[in-house]
């Protein structure tokens, strides 16, 4: 198996399930550009009106603008925290190390519908707090920690260890050594750990909706148009927009992370 | 941690009472792990921990609100034993999950191989072009399977043009099928993904050896790749059956009320029946049902050794 074979079958079922994984995307996007009020078969001719019109759809925009603002924030928390968290758990002999991490990755296998109830049972009825955006992006951060954690551990696994013992052989101390080694090596992996979170946050509905107060998030006004159908091709058109930016950022990410492990040789061909 | 013990730390570093670093920062080894890790656990224990533990008390009050919410009751449970209403939605909701995930993991069994064995030096941009989709909008692709599968949908009216139809398919939309169809589209990329894994870190030589020793390709491939494989199937499996018990978006959008899961009796015990102990309830059992599998597969991981013998 040094040169991989060619395999008739395999590229052309990899071709149909690209198709089948594809063409949903590919309606949505077509019908973006319909001239009909009504998301059906057959379409009626081309039109930029959706598009147009984005910049007046008021309640989206601010939806949207929403969604970056809970992204942003909640990412940047998740990253902050499950790195740090990471760094304690590629110490040698950390105590507690696999009771932390079974807890972490309990948002990971959780249906999102239970973490949605729990969280709006505990916040609203336990603390008696109004529902805000401050709580959502709070969940967010909760769903997000666990793929912090993983993402940036597997970054440092490898070496870590030796890198810092060096530099702090050669007398630099704890806090020194996070800051000049233990930082710079994990970059790649803390900007791939922010991407995957804020796609993460920018498309969650199932549990954001149970939490929602006034001020919703884009999934969450998305999800309300579909009883208002007339206005749903706008939502289509950003959709379209939205959908072309994530695939930009999930291919940024990956590169980045690929870039990353590239440069340990240790880790390829593994 | 694979260099556990290939090499020995300095003593300042494995002693744990400070040593060295304790002499340069003032903080103790074990404090400073603690403050890394603290941020982290508080979140877990305020959003996770306390949340989880309120629903457990939840679920045995007579009343979310009021003077009720002080009688401790097991009315819940004892409502869930009796009423065969929520057994069969929650049957049904196992059901449709292990369907699922059934079929997410046949269908991209294939897609995984030919990435780890076929696609060459292409297999990055392959594996790309089937990650993307998973990433986009959720609500979304589920809303343009309706666009799909709807009376008005892309295989309605191409059937009906065709003439091979002349009525739309009843059976299509809003339906448990149209669940099913839909959920195993969004659920295939993350299916492929730990089998593609798994078949990565087979041996090559393994394959080699079989055919050497006079296996035929389809020896090789039931005997030594499909076994070898197991933990990436079991892993696909985890993935798409946990997400799917739970689920409730995709069944309120085209499920229609045949369609509906335990997922979406829970929504409405807490969004409109405010049966909020009832709510409770039901998501104790989901979890339960879900943390079963996964604590079984972990333990028979550790026994066996079967993720790749990650013991600690």
């Amino acid at each position: 198996m040094n040169k991989p074979q060619t395999s008739i079958f395999g590229s052309v079922y990899f071709v149909l399930m690209a198709i089948f994984l594809y063409l949903p995307i590919f309606i949505l996007i077509v019908f973006s550009f319909n001239d009909s009020t009504v998301l059906a078969f057959p379409l009626k001719g081309f039109t930029l009106d959706w598009y147009r019109q984005l910049g007046n759809a008021r309640e989206l925009l601010i939806s949207a603008r929403n969604s970056v603002w809970v992204g942003v924030l909640s990412s940047l928390l998740a990253v902050l925290m499950g790195s740090l968290a990471a760094i304690a758990m590629t110490k040698r002999h950390m105590p507690g190390r696999n009771i932390f991490l079974s807890l972490a990755s309990v948002p990971l296998v959780m249906p999102s519908i239970v973490l949605g109830v729990a969280v709006l049972v505990f916040f609203r009825k336990v603390l008696g707090l109004e529902l805000n955006m401050w709580l959502i992006a709070a969940a967010h951060v909760l769903i997000s920690i666990p793929s912090t954690i993983l993402i940036v551990m597997a970054r440092l696994a490898d070496f870590s260890a030796n890198l810092e013992e060096a530099a702090m052989d050669l007398g630099a101390n704890y806090w020194m050594t996070l800051i000049k080694v233990t930082l710079p090596i994990s970059f790649p992996a803390l900007v791939a750990a922010f991407l995957t979170a804020f796609t993460t946050s920018f498309d969650e509905y199932a549990m954001t909706t149970l939490i929602t107060g006034t001020d919703t998030t884009l999934p969450v006004y998305l999800y309300s148009l579909l009883r208002f159908p007339r206005r749903l091709p706008v939502a289509v058109a950003m959709g379209s927009i939205i959908m072309i930016v994530s695939a930009v950022l999930v291919v940024l990410a990956e590169w980045l992370r690929r870039w990353g492990t590239a440069r340990i040789p240790k880790e390829e061909r593994v | 941690m694979r260099d556990e013990t290939s090499l020995n730390p300095p003593v300042s570093i494995q002693d744990g009472h400070g040593g060295i670093e304790k002499k340069l920062t003032g903080i103790p080894r074990r404090s400073q792990l603690a403050l890394l890790v603290a941020p982290s656990a508080l979140w877990l224990i305020i959003l996770l921990v306390l949340p989880l533990i309120t629903m457990i008390g939840l679920s045995f009050q007579k009343s979310a609100f009021g003077p009720d919410s002080e009688v401790f009751t097991f009315a819940s449970y004892l409502n869930f034993w009796q009423n065969s209403a929520y057994q069969s939605l929650l049957g049904k909701s196992l059901w449709i999950s292990l369907v699922v995930a059934g079929l997410s993991i046949l269908l991209a069994y294939p897609v995984a191989y030919f990435l780890a064995f076929h696609a060459g030096d292409k297999q990055s941009l392959f594996l790309n072009i089937m990650i993307i989709p998973a990433w986009t909008s959720f609500l979304l692709r589920v809303l343009a399977w309706r666009l799909i599968l709807g009376s008005n949908g892309l295989i309605n009216t191409f059937l009906m043009w065709l003439g091979v139809i002349q009525e739309p398919i009843s059976g299509l939309f809003y339906s448990v099928n149209a669940v099913i169809i839909t959920l195993v589209y969004i659920w295939i990329p993350f299916a492929a993904l730990p089998i593609y894994v798994a078949l990565l870190r087979i041996e090559p030589g393994l394959l080699e050896a079989a055919s050497d020793l006079g296996a035929k390709p389809w020896q090789g491939f039931f005997k030594v790749t499909l076994p070898l494989s197991i933990p990436g199937i079991l892993a696909a499996f985890l993935y798409v059956f946990i997400p799917t018990v739970g689920e409730y978006v995709t069944p309120a959008l085209v499920g229609g009320p045949n369609g509906l899961m335990i997922g979406n009796i829970i929504w409405d015990q807490f969004m409109r029946g405010l049966d909020w102990p009832m709510g409770a309830t039901l998501s104790l059992v989901v979890m339960l049902i879900v943390l079963l599998p996964l604590v079984f597969m972990a333990k028979a991981a550790q026994q066996t050794g079967l993720f790749g013998g990650k013991s600690e």
